[in-house]
């Protein structure tokens, strides 16, 4: 090997490094200075890191590092700093009532912004992103309920849920007239068309609307009114509106009577704290649909 | 097949290198018109730039009291009497056109006046060489001090100390002057000595503390030459009527000392008022000599003139050896015609017309700009609402913005082909008749707003609503358009 020093291209006029392939030699070309003390600067700073951070992992826990530097606990401390600023609000909201939070805007404002992301979190997946429900999952921006529109019976509903097994739940179902025996094909057939004739909707020209009303009179005027009006202490809906929870063409309403209907809503009480509640009571009322 | 290049060709492609590096340039000093102007302006735009932020401006209670003030947690920018939102950023757009518009005008009157003038790079650089010279004495002085063979005199080593701590001052006021249009200055100040300001404070002044030091100190004219677009795209801005600083080569040839150029016009030789003193060179900030014609690295700045015009009146010439003009008056004059001026062409008076229309409709909006806003913005989840009634309903979030320095109350109609109805979420309690609502002064309220319309005109897909909010004591109102659907 030729010592590079001596050896010097005859074109550019600078030094090799003395490695040459087929008669190609390397030009010794250093990298600037700056850009070296540069990469050992990293390299300092990267053993540095790991001697102050949180690093190495130990057989049973990790090197702890100085000055008790740490991300995790960093994260920690944000999180409980903003607790601190969130808890006197949302303090405020616990302790209003329903009522006393609608009539205030920053109390609204809060209590809409909290009960959307509590509500996307936990009820969107039946009700909808935005409230308005599908089949079988009640449209919370529309003014029908099952179990009260009130900012109170909202509330109660989210607490306690629908046949939801809380103590407290609402209770009520609608019975399986077919399935049980009670009511043979031909009588579903007729009930269904006089269920359909009680919110103005067109029914079979064969329909005897006579035999329906005694249908509905001995059946289903316990739970729905004898005008078919509904009943919210049962959660029996109004079917003289036009609002229909399973569809209102006959061969659903047919389904509907002989199989029955047992929609559950779970209770959230013991889920959610009672401040997260009310603010999800507000939200929902708010939708549009509350009374 | 070896055949040896000599080096020096592979180095460039006979144009000369693309970089070279940096020979340092020792401005002398000089007195004249131009030197004034330049010591004039640089006054006024240190003073602003400096004490802007300690200017007061009475807002009332609880808005700032300062009177430019960007306030970037609010999104608001504060200019004496203007009070910017973030959706009125377009103000700027149109304040960059003007500006934009307004370097072209001066460009095609004076040249690259902004550079030698304005441009803070040359205002820095400028008082940064003052403090050289106050303290390493003028041009010869500091040459000689830098070739010094000797250089670690103690007296040399506090001057060069001396020099740079007063050049950091100097960057350090600057950055520091630069965080406090973003935040109240005098508490600003006060937190920032007593080690209490904000971290990005500290940083900001840090950077530029750091560049103003760099630039102004060590980069100088290279900054003009290398960094700056300016000096590339100056031939597309210019033309041949604009005035650039030029040397009057029609005074003759050839450059001559005083006494020899005597001798030889009592022969009737031709010569020219140049005595070629370098005195011009000597002087320029970027280390040029103006008498080889326009060249890329002028910043007109004028210097030249004042150093030329000392030697021509010393000697009894003429002065305006060098002055602003432009190729075509040389020419006049060669064929002895009276050079002629012309500022009022086409170009500027096109600039002109753009700069007055863009100024002319700021202040326009800004007149008629109103305090009272309001966005409408349709609920998409659920579009539109069927009710038991088989009427429809469709929601919004309104948001409104007071602009204004007092709480307003604000009442809500909406207006459309069929017959409405319009409920406030949370203000219906409170006026169920006509929704009211109160939004404080400088603040933005949103609210959810349900507007019916009955069954029977559902027949259209879509009916154009328009929303309109009224100030009800002033009467100031504000509308906005959306539609309302069917499902
Ligand atoms: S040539 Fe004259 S005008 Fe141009 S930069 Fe130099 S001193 Fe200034
Ligand atoms: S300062 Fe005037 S006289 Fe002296 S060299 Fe420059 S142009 Fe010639």
């Amino acid at each position: 090997m030729t010592d590079h020093h001596s050896d010097i291209d005859s074109v550019s006029g600078k030094s090799t490094t003395g490695h040459e392939w087929d008669g190609i030699k390397e030009l010794n070309t250093p990298l600037p200075r700056w850009w070296v003390i540069t990469f050992y600067l990293t390299i300092v700073w990267a053993i540095a890191y790991w001697v102050v951070y949180p690093a190495w992992p130990l057989i049973a826990s990790n090197t702890t590092g100085m000055f008790g530097y740490s991300s995790r606990a960093d994260v920690a401390v944000e999180l409980a700093n903003l607790e601190k600023i969130r808890g006197a609000k949302m303090a405020a909201l616990g302790t209003a009532s329903l009522a006393d939070i609608e009539k205030d805007p920053a109390l609204l404002a809060l209590a809409r912004a909290k009960g959307k992301t509590v509500f996307g979190d936990n009820c969107a997946p039946c009700h909808g992103s935005g409230g308005a429900g599908a089949k079988g999952y009640p449209n919370l921006n529309d003014d029908d309920w099952l179990w009260g529109g009130s900012l109170d019976q909202i509330m109660q509903t989210i607490q306690f849920g629908a046949r939801s097994g809380h103590a407290k739940t609402h209770e009520g179902q609608m019975l399986a007239f077919g399935k049980d025996g009670v009511l043979k094909p031909d009588e579903i057939v007729t009930a269904a068309n006089y269920v359909r004739s009680l919110s103005g909707l067109p029914t079979r020209p064969s329909f005897d609307k006579a035999k329906g009303e005694k249908i509905f009179a001995e059946n289903c005027a316990a739970c729905h009114g004898d005008a078919g009006k509904g009943n919210q202490e049962m959660g029996a809906p109004n079917l003289t509106d036009k609002i229909w929870l399973y569809g209102s063409d006959e061969a659903t309403l047919i389904e509907t009577i002989s199989q029955g209907r047992a929609g559950v809503m779970p209770a959230w009480e013991g889920r959610l704290d009672p401040a997260t509640i009310k603010a999800m009571a507000v939200y929902v009322h708010s939708l549009g649909g509350g009374k | 097949m070896n055949k040896t290049v000599n080096p020096k060709d592979l180095a460039s492609d006979g144009d000369g290198p693309l970089y070279a590096a940096q020979k340092k340039v020792y401005p002398q000093s000089v007195s004249g018109t131009f030197r004034r102007i330049k010591w004039g302006l640089m006054a006024v735009c240190l003073g602003v730039y400096y004490f802007l932020p300690f200017v007061r401006w009475n807002r009332g209670l609880g808005a700032p009291s300062q009177a430019v003030l960007i306030d970037l947690p609010n999104s608001r920018f504060y200019f004496f009497f203007i009070e910017l939102w973030p959706q009125e950023v377009y103000y700027f757009t149109g304040l960059l056109i003007a500006a934009a518009v307004a370097l072209f005008l001066m460009n095609s009157v004076g040249g690259r006046i902004w550079c030698g003038y304005l441009c803070p790079q040359t205002v820095w650089t400028d008082l940064f060489y003052a403090v050289e010279r106050l303290i390493e004495g003028d041009r010869r002085e500091r040459m000689k001090k830098d070739k010094s063979s000797d250089p670690l005199k103690l007296e040399r080593i506090s001057e060069i100390v001396l020099k740079h701590s007063i050049w950091l001052m100097i960057a350090w006021w600057t950055g520091g002057a630069w965080v406090l249009y973003f935040n109240d200055a005098p508490t600003l100040v006060k937190e920032l000595v007593t080690f209490q300001g904000p971290m990005i404070a500290y940083i900001w002044i840090g950077i530029l503390t750091a560049t103003t030091y760099l630039l102004a100190g060590y980069m100088r004219e290279q900054v003009c030459t290398y960094m700056c677009p300016w000096p590339r795209i100056q031939a597309a801005l210019t033309d041949e009527w604009a005035l650039n600083v030029t040397y009057r080569y029609d005074r003759g040839e050839k450059r001559t000392s005083v006494k020899k150029a005597a001798e030889l016009r009592a022969l009737g030789e031709q010569v020219g008022d140049c005595v070629d003193c370098y005195q011009c060179v000597a002087v320029c900030p970027t280390g040029i000599d103006i008498r080889n014609g326009p060249q890329m690295e002028c910043i007109q700045c004028g210097l030249c003139i004042d150093a030329c015009d000392n030697v021509m009146t010393k000697i009894g010439r003429p002065k305006r050896l060098i002055g602003y003009d432009n190729d075509i008056n040389i020419h006049r004059r060669q064929e002895g015609k009276a050079p002629i001026y012309r500022i009022v062409r086409a170009r500027t008076v096109v600039y002109s017309v753009i700069i007055a229309a863009v100024g002319g409709f700021m202040v326009y909006t800004l007149a008629t700009r109103s305090l009272l806003d309001v966005n409408v913005l349709h609920d998409r989840n659920p579009v539109a609402v069927k009710l038991s009634d088989g009427s429809i309903r469709n929601a919004y979030t309104v948001r409104l913005l007071n602009k204004s320095g007092y709480d307003r109350v604000i009442a809500i109609d909406a207006e459309g082909p069929v017959n409405l109805t319009m409920h406030v979420v949370g203000a219906d309690s409170v006026t169920p008749d006509r929704p009211m609502i109160v939004i404080p002064r400088d603040a933005t309220s949103e609210l959810r707003l349900l507007v019916t319309a009955p069954a029977e005109n559902n027949s259209e897909k879509s009916i154009p609503v328009r929303f309109h909010v009224m100030d009800i004591g002033l009467g100031v109102a504000a509308s906005a358009t959306d539609n309302f659907v069917a499902p």
